[in-house]
């Protein structure tokens, strides 16, 4: 109001809002502002946090991301695939979880960490895309998508969230990859890999992943770098879902169980 | 009638008007003309330069100002108005190249300014902006784009209006001008402008200021000698049309 603003000495947020609400507003023109959650005035999550991680504590949260998920650019546009396990501690919930949010026909979100998280954020997400599209009569881009998410995340830094997101899609400016976490960082690259079995994800994608590789070949190579990483990453199993994002599109490509794949990849060796 | 309920802005009157915002308009039928042309592959806007004092540096008064590297807008009306308004689209057009990486559309930033502008109608304790804004540029894809707002908070495309004084007078010339082949070349664009202009300032060249946006390059504001000698050209054309004319009605 006009009057508020005049007298700008004092903090009337303090007074008309007994909680301190975490309010940050998504600039899309969109004058939205989240008030997602409202956290009780004098409690600060980032040090209640801090105590929690603390090596000596006797309390001790890990927010492992435990999950394999990747993709990559090539020629033909952009493969993504996951696996499909959802653990709680040394508990498995399910196998057959789906880790990727399919926001528009052109972009899709990966799932890695906490599935909460992960499922809530997206989401939200997701609805900010449709709200771009209606007011600006175009598709969002993959980068301002992932801006969008990273900023969302960025304002709860330190608070516990755990999300390792790839935002995949192919807009105006090409085929978009791009790496978003739960500390803010958001990355542009050709191949992105995330969550617990990312390193044995990554062995197989970098001896084999080349620019100008077939269609058949990249399904090849995703599925196996998956399978290869549920093969010994206790925390990734299940199915390996897999996308190819096209210039009209996303197409959902296979979901295969990794036991048929243990039988196609490993076993006939022996 | 108009009496109890043209002073606080958020009143409706019994018949539907809000007066404020009709005032408002008056307010900006008084400011000096500006006129605005889409061509092909440029566009072009002209305002009328208001004489300065003796003692007034002329540069300080500026009615065409760029709000990015692509888009551009003059205004009629308030000018302490318009330098808020411009403020907060400049603002705008960096935050939605920070949040969205790429640089607005020229409908995105007229949605903005004309919301702003909304916004101010319906508000306890303020009132409406005094201007009308013509908003022009070229989009990502190299479309151009004529916007035109005004201060009840609409906007409209179009391929070439007037705001301001006598805005009537340059938009019925403007309809009969405004042609494909008038518009054919860039310059051709740039004279047609002109042309607009000359119909309602007084004394020619000198009191015209105008300024261009080419595809792919940013806000160029012309010289007053090269206005002088696109002047010339359209008195000399106007002359060889006039002697073709009587050499006709002789034959």
């Amino acid at each position: 109001m006009a009057l508020l603003d005049i007298c700008r000495h004092q903090d009337w947020k303090a007074i008309l809002t007994p909680f301190g609400a975490q309010n940050f507003s998504v600039s899309c023109g969109s004058e939205v502002t989240c008030d997602e959650f409202k956290v009780p005035v004098g409690v600060d999550p980032s040090t209640f946090m801090n105590t929690l991680s603390k090596n000596d504590g006797k309390l001790k949260l890990q927010f492992n991301h435990g999950t394999t998920t990747l993709a990559f650019k090539f020629q033909h546009g952009v493969i993504v695939a996951v696996d499909s396990r959802c653990t709680a501690g040394k508990y498995i919930d399910t196998q057959y979880f789906k880790k990727v949010i399919e926001i528009n026909p052109y972009l899709l979100g990966t799932m890695s960490g906490s599935a909460a998280d992960c499922v809530y954020w997206e989401r939200v997400l997701a609805q900010h895309c449709r709200i771009y599209k209606l007011r600006n009569k175009e598709e969002i881009t993959v980068s301002a998508a992932s801006k969008l998410l990273s900023n969302m995340l960025a304002g709860y830094r330190g608070m516990g969230l755990s999300i390792g997101s790839m935002i995949c899609g192919w807009d105006k400016k090409g085929p978009g990859l791009y790496y978003v976490d739960e500390n803010g960082t958001r990355l542009s690259g050709n191949m992105f890999s995330t969550g617990s079995g990312h390193s044995y994800a990554y062995g197989v994608m970098d001896s084999g992943h080349r620019y100008d590789l077939t269609v058949p070949e990249a399904y090849d190579l995703a599925q196996r770098a998956i399978y290869h990483a549920t093969h010994r990453d206790a925390y990734s199993g299940g199915t390996v879902n897999m996308y190819h994002v096209k210039q009209d599109g996303w197409i959902k490509v296979s979901q295969e169980d990794v036991g048929e794949l243990y039988q196609k990849y490993l076993f006939k060796r022996k | 009638m108009a009496a109890r309920y043209d002073r606080a802005i958020t009143v409706f009157s019994p018949d539907g008007h809000l007066f404020q915002v009709e005032y408002a308009q008056e307010a900006v039928k008084k400011g000096s003309t500006a006129v605005g042309i889409r061509g092909k592959d440029i566009v072009v806007l002209g305002v009328e330069k208001k004489s300065v004092a003796k003692l007034q540096e002329e540069r300080t008064v500026r009615k065409i100002c760029a709000l990015d590297e692509h888009v551009c807008m003059a205004f009629a009306g308030l000018t302490a108005d318009a330098r808020i308004v411009i403020n907060r689209a400049r603002v705008e057009c960096q935050s939605h190249r920070l949040t969205v990486e790429d640089p607005v559309t020229v409908e995105y930033i007229t949605r903005y300014i004309a919301t702003l502008k909304q916004r101010y109608t319906q508000s306890n304790g303020r009132r409406p902006f005094g201007i009308s804004a013509l908003i022009v540029g070229f989009d990502y894809d190299g479309t151009p784009r004529l916007y035109q707002t005004d201060p009840s908070g609409t906007y409209h495309a179009w391929k070439s209006n007037a705001i301001g004084r006598s805005a009537k007078t340059v938009r019925e010339f403007l309809e009969k001008n405004y042609t494909e082949e008038a518009i054919a070349t860039d310059n051709d664009a740039i004279k047609l402008a002109i042309k607009a202009l000359l119909e309602v300032v007084q004394s020619g060249g000198k009191n015209i200021e105008l300024a261009v946006i080419r595809r792919s390059q940013p806000l160029k504001i012309l010289e007053s000698k090269e206005i002088e000698t696109l002047v010339a050209e359209i008195e000399k054309e106007k002359e060889e049309e006039a002697e073709k004319k009587k050499q006709k009605k002789a034959t």
